[in-house]
């Protein structure tokens, strides 16, 4: 697990909770034994089923459920987590927990459109939260991208990486980011939590842009790497 | 048809973490509906970051959250896509001149009908994004006529719609970005033929240079 600890000392503090402790979070809403054994279940995640696969079979379920059950599993490992990521992004509690609810309320209309073959459920999850967050708290809009879109050019008829599942694309894509070098875990980290440039993440930890460039690109090819993808091509900017 | 000059990698990363200005990430999502393998690797970076907030510690949430959120909970989306996930569409060749759509939700569909400004040398432009801390513009370049020599205080990124131009570093075509950094000098010209339709993203004041270019900067308002 990635160490975030050089992020914002202060507010570790108040809102860090040890390791994958679940929040509390009050369940009147709904009852039923059958519940708090799937919730038991989703708990004890084991390699062979991790948590955030479960996650993602849940949420294609809920597209085509609507079950309010699977909803609140859902919203008990996501939301607590949402919120994290928004006050690491600077957003106060206030502000952070009533876009951490509204980004839920986001899943459930919107889970229909999720899809298990693109995505995991954290990383569609993570774009809702991404965008509402440029929306609310930066007020700017967020040009996205639309893969129905007539004037898109479409992916080559073989993908290299049909052979990989989505699900094993994530895992594999989690695992590599669990395995970085502690200097490019960091500028990963800091280019997801801190709403700068990267130039202001240079300034930050003290090392040339050019540094910070290059350790991100590391990282990526690492992760390409894992995917069985070469190095990008890309031209060097300098 | 697939671009062979990107936007810089850590671009697109910053893209997918939300952290890019409005008028650069209007620039990576029009490339990004133009270029498949961008399109791969701004995916995976989205999936880095979904794995990242999966690993957050969770924060505690205000007693009575939970049943806040289902008491709004309100009809789901009529929109699903069952049919998509049946059978995934072959892919279509794209229609030819069409705007990508993150454009299009800013300008409308016929770059014709915009109200063009007209500059000196064959040069029409439009404001399409225009912030304190980067701008879009949409520019048109009548054929075989070339942008007065610039230089950039910042970075300036150039993605070409339709047509084509040139400017000492390479020729671009549909989907291709090009890229002037700090301190950097071009003279795009446009191909002969059509018009040339690409979308500049500046994040710094131009400097323009040479004789011409100075008689220009009155009006290019760069």
């Amino acid at each position: 697990m990635l160490d975030f600890s050089f992020i914002s000392p202060d507010d570790r503090g108040r809102i860090a909770a040890p390791g994958h402790i679940r929040p509390r979070v009050v369940l009147t809403a709904v009852g039923g034994s059958d519940l708090a054994g799937r919730r038991q279940r989703v708990n004890s995640g084991t390699s062979a089923d991790p948590v955030p696969a479960q996650m993602t079979r849940l949420l294609a379920a809920l597209a085509e459920t609507h079950d309010q059950a699977d909803f609140i599993r859902l919203f008990e490992y996501y939301a607590p987590r949402i919120k994290t990521y928004l006050r690491r992004l600077g957003a106060d509690d206030a502000t952070a927990e009533e876009l951490a609810q509204e980004a839920m309320l986001t899943v459930w209309r919107k889970a229909g459109f999720f899809d298990p073959a693109k995505a995991s459920a954290g990383t569609w999850i993570f774009a809702i939260a991404r965008n509402l967050r440029i929306d609310r708290l930066r007020r700017e809009r967020r040009p996205e991208l639309d893969p129905d879109d007539p004037a898109l050019v479409p992916d080559p008829e073989t993908p290299p990486d049909d052979a990989l599942a989505a699900g094993q694309r994530e895992r594999t894509i989690r695992a590599a980011v669990a395995t970085l070098p502690p200097e490019q875990a960091e500028v990963i980290a800091l280019s997801f939590y801190e709403d700068t440039p990267h130039s202001e993440i240079s300034t930050r930890l003290g090392i040339p842009l050019g540094t910070v460039k290059s350790r991100l690109r590391l990282a990526m090819n690492r992760i390409r790497a894992a995917l069985g993808d070469g190095p990008t091509p890309m031209e060097d900017l300098r | 048809m697939s671009a062979t000059f990107h936007p810089p990698e850590e671009l697109l990363l910053a893209y997918a973490a939300g952290s890019l200005e409005e008028a650069s990430a209007l620039l990576v999502a029009c490339h990004l509906t133009l270029c498949p393998a961008c399109r791969r690797l701004a995916g995976q970076a989205e999936a880095v970051g979904g794995s990242l907030l999966e690993e957050l510690a969770p924060a505690s949430l205000s007693d009575g959250a939970l049943a806040a959120v289902l008491g709004r909970l309100g009809p789901v989306s009529a929109t699903a896509r069952p049919a998509v996930r049946q059978a995934p569409a072959r892919p279509q060749p794209p229609r030819p001149g069409l705007l990508p759509r993150p454009l299009r939700d800013y300008v409308g569909a016929d770059s014709a009908a915009l109200p063009w400004k007209r500059l000196p040398g064959g040069l029409e432009q439009v404001p399409v994004v225009t912030r304190t801390d980067a701008r879009a513009r949409l520019y048109r370049i009548a054929p075989g006529m070339g942008v007065p020599e610039h230089s950039h205080g910042g970075l300036e990124m150039t993605l070409v719609l339709a047509g084509g131009f040139s400017d000492g570093h390479g020729h671009y075509g549909p989907g291709d970005v090009a890229v002037m950094a700090d301190g950097g000098i071009h003279r795009p010209v446009a191909d002969a033929g059509d018009p040339c339709l690409c979308l500049a993203v500046t994040t710094a004041p131009l400097r323009l240079t040479g004789l011409i270019g100075r008689l220009f900067n009155p009006f290019l308002d760069l």
